[in-house]
């Protein structure tokens, strides 16, 4: 099994990342998928800076309108943000904890390709008859009225997606208990590995909330039921609370990873340990905790009453208490470091200022009182996107850069990669800067057009002339890719130089079985220690001996395609067409048919045998 | 390969269910598992409330008008027993007595499959009285909140048969012990929804 360096065809390649369970490629995938989302929500948000840039304009009517904007915010939370922070989470964490793959790699596998399949019939709206219109958040009264499958396409496909990414949150929650190389306490876990931890456990919590309200919707749409239809005894609110007490843990979800990124980069490139680790430890938990508290911030306009806003206003302002105490850190680890200014470092720096403007403009939201005025202003747009872009989308991109040559085995282009930065950085700020004042002078979000002469003109302009940055950014970013990797200069183990944590001890990229033999963990920083000794690698904790993997398998495919015939047969049973019954059988038989085989038909996977290992060294492969 | 390896009565391992690593991470995730159902049935249960008895006119049956507690009590009672005979099944399987777990793995999917029978016969007879899931709130919340414990019921079901197909005729090894031991989690985890839908809508149902 050593043949994985050797060169293949593209079918076989095809084929192997079809059946693959081994989370390193998984991992690519991820980053592909996503990334192609993040495009396409991309393209969708330059369409509607066109269509704003000037007043009374009739780039898109208004109904189209709707569908791009409600396209642009699912696919970026659901199809590009969320699967890119997967990306990381694949590819990295294991080798963090130094674990040779995740505690379920065929689960796994079902997780990318529900998520992908979940994303293309979301997608497929666009060419079947038009694309859901009623915002990201789908409310219930909009969603139930609305013409079309669109929104038919919205809940079916977050659902399928939605299994995906609870199965993921799992996955990783185990293996991050059971996985870890001996040595690995919890208190050495590096940052990023607990925030997967924390963020995995809020998927767990907060995914079920967001099944059950699909679930009602779907019940509502397609099949006749009455919870949100206020003539039949529905109640249009319980849609809300069902979305939010998934939707603001969601944003935690997106956020915390970005710390974990932002906190490896920071001790990385200041040279430093992280300041105050176990405070950071203390605040991801407390963040997570918190997140579940204040979901109602999002109603404070919907007549909840004033205990309820006043209670949900306090909660929500104590989460800027552990959030300061992650800036400080970050702070005061550069301070007295020897910080090195790379790409990441780039974003990382530049991540501080913008998230805490994010984290201002949250609490000034927070102040129930105040939010009537600014919900549902453009204030709430600029808000949300200097925490999602400021701290998200510059974690994904520092990551890209950052994780690149682990992945992939070569280093992206430091110029190009700073030029991104750049253009990325300028463009956001230009955009979404000058929307709190639009917010402020009452231009409400989610509007078609504007007219002339009501003090919006400039502002939209400039706001727009800033979207055209930042695509400039991503697109010198796709060529950075391009360059790279048909140069494909090959990098070691720790190509940066300062790596600190496991997955810099091992090469680029580590062989399918990740460590050859389990290191020992003697602190945090388990690499950097053995660096600063003068060692060059880690110390083994076990002998050389068989190891054990996981068979790859096509059923994970197979599952996830059933569910999305399935959705079909749902979504057009409504219009009464003679084989959409059928169809949702025949999907749902194929799904259960690979359960039912995956169950019945045993893998205990395959042994690489001790001499094989050895054999690895003699061809250089170095683990 | 040694997780088909032979056991006997003196080599079999006390706790079977966690004695390999597969197995220790089949545990904790599918308790992971039931931590999110819990949540899921939580916000089911949560809708079922606000939704109790709303129904669009007043000739609707309301919920002390549909529920009778012997049927229900009944339900409740094989669904409790099953739970129990579960235990009996795993406590077999602890002692590496297959035959013995079979047969109360056997009896425990026909208690199940009473319990299924009588729910079905109870939605028939609710929609003769005009309880749909298409008539009202009510009623939609009432059927998908029950109605998503009886498909998990049902599912149980189907899963407990496989397994026992699966594996009448290789016998206990420490490859099949884990996945024994976690459709009994899974069973008992029903059970207890049960005991909260029994409480908050039928006993409180009555009421009124
Ligand atoms: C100190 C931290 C934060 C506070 C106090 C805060 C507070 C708020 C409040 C009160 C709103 C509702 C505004 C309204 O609709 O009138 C809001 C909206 C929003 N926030 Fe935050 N927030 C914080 C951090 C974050 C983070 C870290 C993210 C994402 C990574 C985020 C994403 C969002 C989104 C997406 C919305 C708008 C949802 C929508 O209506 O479409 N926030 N925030
Ligand atoms: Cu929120």
């Amino acid at each position: 099994m050593s043949t994985y360096a050797q060169k293949k065809g593209f079918g076989a390649t095809l084929w192997d990342f079809l059946t693959t369970v081994d989370h390193k490629k998984i991992a690519i995938l991820y980053l592909i998928a996503g990334g192609l989302f993040f495009l396409v929500g991309g393209l969708e948000a330059v369409f509607i800076r066109i269509q704003l840039a000037v007043p009374n304009n009739d780039f898109v009517s208004a109904g189209l309108f709707n569908e791009i904007i409600t396209m642009h915010g699912t696919t970026m939370i659901f199809l590009a943000a969320m699967p890119l922070i997967f990306a990381f989470m694949n590819a990295v964490m294991p080798l963090q904890i130094g674990a040779r793959d995740v505690a379920f790699p065929f689960v796994n596998a079902v997780s990318f390709w529900l998520f992908f399949f979940g994303g293309v019939f979301l997608n497929l709206s666009w060419f079947l008859g038009g694309a859901p219109d009623a915002g990201w958040t789908s409310y219930a009264s909009l969603a139930i009225a609305s013409k079309g499958h669109g929104v038919d396409f919205y809940i079916l496909g977050l659902q399928i997606s939605g299994f995906g990414t609870l199965m993921g949150g799992i996955n990783f929650l185990v293996t991050i208990i059971n996985m870890r190389a001996p040595g690995m306490t919890y208190m050495r876990m590096p940052l990023f590995t607990w925030s997967t931890f924390v963020t995995s456990a809020l998927i767990l919590f907060a995914f079920p909330p967001l099944t059950v309200g699909l679930v009602l919707m779907m019940f509502d749409r397609m099949f006749g039921a009455h919870f949100f239809e206020a003539a039949m005894g529905g109640n249009t609110i319980i849609w809300e609370h069902l979305f939010w007490i998934f939707g603001h843990p969601e944003v935690y979800i997106l956020i915390l990873p970005a710390f974990g990124i932002f906190s490896e980069i920071f001790s990385m490139f200041s040279r430093k340990r992280l300041f105050g680790y176990s405070s950071m430890v203390f605040a991801t938990v407390l963040i997570g905790f918190l997140g579940f508290m204040v979901w109602a911030h999002h109603m404070f306009t919907t007549g909840l009453g004033p205990v309820a806003n006043a209670i949900f206003a306090v909660a929500t302002m104590a989460i800027g208490v552990p959030t300061g105490i992650k800036i400080f850190n970050w702070l005061f680890t550069m301070w007295g470091g020897s910080v090195k200014f790379t790409t990441p470092m780039h974003y990382a720096f530049a991540f501080i200022p913008t998230f805490v403007a994010g984290g201002v403009t949250g609490v000034m939201l927070a102040a129930a009182a105040a939010d009537y005025q600014y919900h549902d202003t453009y204030f709430v747009v600029a808000h949300f996107h200097y925490v999602i872009v400021g701290g998200v989308v510059f974690a994904l991109l520092a990551g890209t850069h950052l994780y690149w040559p682990k992945m992939f085995g070569t280093m992206l282009n430091e110029t190009l990669g700073k030029i991104t930065f750049w253009t990325f950085f300028i463009g956001f700020h230009m955009t979404f800067f000058i929307q709190h004042f639009l917010g402020l002078w009452g231009m409400p979000r989610r509007v078609f057009t504007y007219l002339p002469g009501q003090g919006f003109e400039t502002a939209n302009a400039v706001s727009s002339f800033g979207a055209a940055f930042m695509s400039v950014g991503v697109i010198v970013m796709l060529i950075n890719i391009i360059v790279t990797s048909v140069k494909n200069v090959k990098v070691g183990n720790d190509p940066w130089g300062d790596g600190r944590t496991l997955e810099w001890a091992i090469p680029s990229p580590p062989p399918f079985y990740n460590f050859k033999q389990l290191p020992l963990v003697r602190g945090l920083d388990a690499y950097w220690i053995e660096k600063m000794e003068g060692k060059k690698g880690m110390t083994p904790a076990e002998p050389l001996g068989d190891i054990h993997m996981p068979n790859s398998s096509f059923l994970p495919f197979i599952m996830s395609l059933g569910l999305f015939i399935a959705a079909f047969g749902a979504m057009y049973h409504v219009d009464k067409v003679s084989w959409a019954l059928p169809v949702m059988i025949l999907g749902l038989l194929i799904t259960f048919g690979a359960m039912f085989t995956r169950s019945v038909k045993d893998d205990h996977g395959f042994h690489i045998h001790k001499e094989e290992l050895m054999d690895d060294d003699d061809k250089g492969v170095k683990a | 390969m040694h997780a088909e390896e032979k056991f006997t009565y003196e080599t079999w391992p006390a706790a079977p269910e966690k004695s390999t690593l597969e197995a220790k991470n089949k545990f904790l995730g599918f308790w992971f598992f039931l931590g999110g159902e819990t949540v899921l049935f939580a916000s089911l249960f949560a809708t079922y409330l606000a939704l109790k008895d709303k129904v669009p006119n007043t000739n609707m049956p309301l919920a002390k008008d549909l529920f009778e507690l012997p049927l229900t009590f009944v339900a409740t009672m094989l669904l409790l027993t099953s739970s129990l005979t579960s235990v009996y099944a795993m406590y077999h399987m602890k002692n590496f007595a297959f035959s013995k777990m079979m047969v109360w793995l056997g009896i425990t999917a026909l208690l199940g499959a009473g319990f299924l029978g009588l729910e079905v016969y109870e939605f028939s007879h609710y929609v003769h009285e005009g309880h749909k899931f298409t008539s009202s709130a009510f009623g939609s919340a009432f059927y998908t909140l029950v109605g998503f414990h009886g498909g998990h019921v049902a599912f149980g079901l189907l899963w407990c048969i496989t397994l026992m197909l699966r594996n009448a005729k290789r016998g206990l090894n420490l490859y099949n012990a884990p996945k024994f031991y976690v459709f009994s989690l899974y069973w008992h985890f029903i059970d207890v929804v049960w005991v909260f839908i029994f409480t908050v809508v039928y006993l409180m149902g009555m009421v009124g």
